[in-house]
């Protein structure tokens, strides 16, 4: 089991040194806050991953798409005026690199966890939701006047209840 | 002596990154070939033999480890250095990779003096 602080500070370090190696910038740390089954933007940019073993869920990152052309620009050492395959790819990379370093260290408290392929959703009108009505960690990050969204939404595996983390394993000895 | 060298990561935008911190790390280069997956690399590979396999773990259709051990069972590969570099940070992980006989481990997010730290022991 993970505490929400414990969370938010793993996804704020995590965020941090993610955009300061590869991005060569400071991000600035938002107010953390918990939402059931937030819709997302209207706009934008979603990148999607999967997260599955003992325990299951989904790691997130939402922009803007002039937010999203920011950080690929920075990322890729080039300019991007709009969206194209390379934002879309860079998003990807920076979903997969934060979310699946996060995977790392919460496998110390939940057990193996398994992580996807991330998918990224970008449109002009669209209305994403998950299927259930788990509630989502959001921590959002700002940087050049745009924000950064990184969410997260975790729960029990029931069908693997058979699968102890480490740490529950350690407290039954 | 310029070195030839195969970047594998299911992410353009990765490989990109991974060539240009070669660039920063002031490696010398001479062809840089790129793979999507481990199916992609091992194609390459029978075009034309690198120096150097720059590898991601998870991908598609052939991971990096099983690449790894491709690599390692073919008798005109299996001295290629082969570094890892990759998000899966975790010590099981790892200890896999050295196991089945990776060079070296970096974990995304890298910088290119870590990139250079690993290759300064090969070459």
């Amino acid at each position: 089991m993970m505490q929400f602080e414990h969370i938010v500070n793993t996804v704020t370090a995590i965020t941090q040194e993610v955009c300061q190696t590869m991005l060569g910038m400071e991000v600035e740390v938002g107010t953390a806050y918990v939402d059931r089954n937030p819709p997302g933007p209207s706009h934008g940019i979603i990148s999607l991953i999967g997260l599955a073993g003992a325990w299951m869920g989904t790691g997130s990152l939402c922009c803007s798409e002039e937010a999203a052309c920011r950080l690929s620009s920075r990322f890729l050492m080039a300019d991007f005026a709009e969206v194209n395959e390379d934002v879309l790819d860079a998003m990807a990379e920076l979903t997969n690199m934060i979310i699946g370093n996060f995977k790392t260290a919460a496998e110390e408290h939940l057990g193996p966890l398994g992580l996807s392929i991330p998918t990224v959703i970008y449109g002009m009108s669209f209305f994403a939701r998950s299927a259930g009505k788990e509630e989502w960690l959001i921590v959002p990050f700002g940087f050049e006047g745009h924000t950064l969204d990184v969410r997260l939404c975790l729960t029990p595996n029931r069908g693997l209840s058979h699968l102890v983390a480490p740490a529950q394993a350690q407290a039954a000895r | 002596m310029p070195l030839d060298v195969l970047i594998v990561d299911d992410s353009a935008a990765i490989r990109k990154v991974v060539q240009r911190m070669l660039n920063q790390a002031q490696v010398p280069l001479g062809k840089v070939l790129e793979a999507g997956d481990g199916v992609e690399a091992l194609a390459a590979l029978r075009q034309h033999p690198v120096h150097l396999v720059l590898t991601d773990i998870n991908m598609p259709n052939m991971d990096g480890l099983q690449l790894l051990g491709q690599i390692r069972g073919c008798a005109d590969w299996a001295k290629i250095p082969v570094i890892m570099i990759t998000t899966e940070g975790g010590e099981a992980k790892v200890m896999e990779a050295v196991q089945r006989g990776a060079n070296g481990y970096v974990r995304k997010p890298f910088t290119a003096d870590q990139i250079k730290e690993k290759l300064d022991g090969l070459f």
